[in-house]
């Protein structure tokens, strides 16, 4: 595994959370009836940096909460390392709100369904919506994102990884070759 | 806190093989289960496919119910087997039986049964994931996992607890899981009984031991008080059981002498009157039915884990 290229820095990331921001007021018409969920882990700390983003632009306090999608991929045993099944933290009525689910990378649109069958579980929200940090291409199911920090082409042998403060203790976008 | 710790075993046997971390590994999945059942849908899809079996061969109800629940909770299919019924009446071995329904294709058979070492040999005969629901005096690990989940939930932490076992601890798998989990989280256990139910040379499990419930009850965070077991002791039953009652039953009279916010527990059935007065049973300081709600999130755990586990060592299906 060796770092190929940095993509994006602190500042880049910063300005692209707040443009999606704008973006999502914009499209949703204000931020009533909005609510905002990360998709753990990174997904979890962008939500809540979008969510204080909103309140700068429209004055409101959109809930955020937290999905584990553990219990809904159809890849357990693709993965190597065994994942570990966290809480999610929900405690909001999402039924008829504009639901803007929020993940780092958009890859394959695996994690995405998942989440997406997880979401179904808990109401009805009147539409929902994708925002992501990074697009790297290889879809492998018919989604994609209606917010994207950056669209990153990137080949089957590298690996896109976010890296935030909140868990990380700094901010950027890395390429990384893997041995594969 | 288990974050780095990794389940890799197909089975669940006992608590004694398990290290600290594999055991708080089970703790924290529990912990993320236990919210599937506060949902208005009380349903995940991970073990979608899959097939359970419950294979009992002594009578149960809370761990049978508790085990269905949990497998059905995470999308699996269940077979109940009460043996009373099946072909074991007809002298077939608990490998034949086990060997049969794993030509089912299933892939985790949850047994109980009267001789302690059972799921572990059953275990050793199949590729499915065996999961131990109590084998004669030996253990019943889920079942301390969630009296140790119900206790973390309760006081916030195990490591440093005094945890009295009050009761039948010669006759209980009960204990001994509880005694290996508690010991290996950091717990000082004491285990209170008369004489003659007390296992020779239990101290050297690390548990310090007391013939005066005064003394167990005296300083201790939680007592954990078990059923007398009749059924595997005639000389247990009445009267006896009065006896019991008078020198070993938890009253509120007795209670009062405790720590206020004392942790009553019991795995059930309660014997009122014996083990425990109706009194205590409702009281404030009783956690037995939190106890049932948290047994479904335990078993799920674990129900998770060794499906998982058994998938990285046998490929998709176990066959």
């Amino acid at each position: 595994m060796k770092q190929k290229a940095l993509i994006m820095d602190g500042a880049a990331i910063q300005r692209a959370i707040i443009r999606i921001a704008h973006e999502i007021v914009e499209k949703n018409k204000g931020a009533q009836g909005l609510c905002l969920v990360g998709i753990r882990n990174r997904g979890v700390y962008l939500a809540a940096r979008i969510a204080a983003c909103i309140q700068k632009i429209d004055n409101i306090q959109v809930p955020a909460g937290i999905l584990d999608i553990t219990l809904y991929r159809d890849d357990l045993t693709l993965v190597n390392q065994q994942p570990v099944v966290h809480k999610t933290e929900i405690d909001f009525d999402i039924t008829d709100k504009n639901l803007v689910l929020v993940d780092d990378v958009l890859y394959t649109g695996r994690t995405i369904r998942a989440a997406l069958d997880a979401l179904m579980d808990f109401g009805r929200p009147r539409s929902m919506q994708l925002a992501v940090l990074v697009d790297r291409g290889h879809r492998e199911l018919p989604i994609r994102a209606d917010y994207v920090g950056k669209n990153i082409p990137t080949s089957k042998n590298e690996t896109v990884e976010v890296r935030l403060e909140e868990a990380d203790g700094k901010d950027e976008v890395v390429i990384v070759e893997t041995d594969g | 806190m288990a974050e780095t710790a990794a389940w890799t075993r197909k089975d669940l046997l006992g608590l004694e093989d398990l290290s600290r971390q594999e055991i708080e590994l089970i703790l924290s999945t529990a912990e993320s289960f236990k919210e599937v059942s506060t949902r208005e849908i009380k349903k995940v899809p991970a073990l979608r496919g899959k097939t359970v079996v419950n294979l009992f061969y002594e009578p149960s109800t809370r761990t049978r119910v508790s085990f269905e629940v949990a497998a059905k909770r995470l999308s699996a299919d269940v077979i109940n087997i009460a043996t009373e019924t099946s072909s074991v009446r007809k002298g077939e071995t608990l490998i034949d039986t086990g060997r049969n329904i794993e030509a089912l294709k299933v892939d985790i058979v949850v047994v109980r049964h009267n001789y302690s070492g059972a799921g572990i040999m059953l275990a050793r005969h199949l590729k499915a994931s065996v999961v131990n629901a109590g084998d004669g005096w030996h253990e019943h690990p889920t079942q301390a996992l969630l009296d140790i989940f119900t206790l973390k939930e309760k006081l916030g932490k195990i490591a440093g607890l005094k945890v009295s076992i009050v009761g039948d601890i010669a006759h209980s798998r009960v204990a001994r899981s509880n005694i290996w989990g508690l010991t290996k989280l950091g717990a000082k256990v004491t285990v209170c009984a008369p004489p003659m139910l007390i296992p020779p040379a239990i101290e050297q499990t690390g548990v310090s031991v007391t013939h005066d419930i005064g003394a167990a009850l005296k300083g201790a965070d939680a007592v954990n008080v078990l059923r007398m077991q009749f059924e595997r002791d005639d000389s247990l039953a009445f009267p006896r059981q009065l006896e019991y009652f008078k020198s070993f039953g938890i009253t509120r009279e007795r209670l009062e002498k405790a720590k206020k916010d004392i942790v009553v527990m019991h795995p059930g059935p309660i014997n009122r009157g014996i083990e425990m007065s109706s009194e205590v049973a409702d009281g404030a300081n009783s956690v037995i039915l939190e106890q049932v709600t948290n047994g479904i999130a335990v078993r799920m755990a674990a129900l998770f884990l060794v499906a998982q586990a058994n998938e990285a060592i046998n490929g998709k299906a176990a066959d």
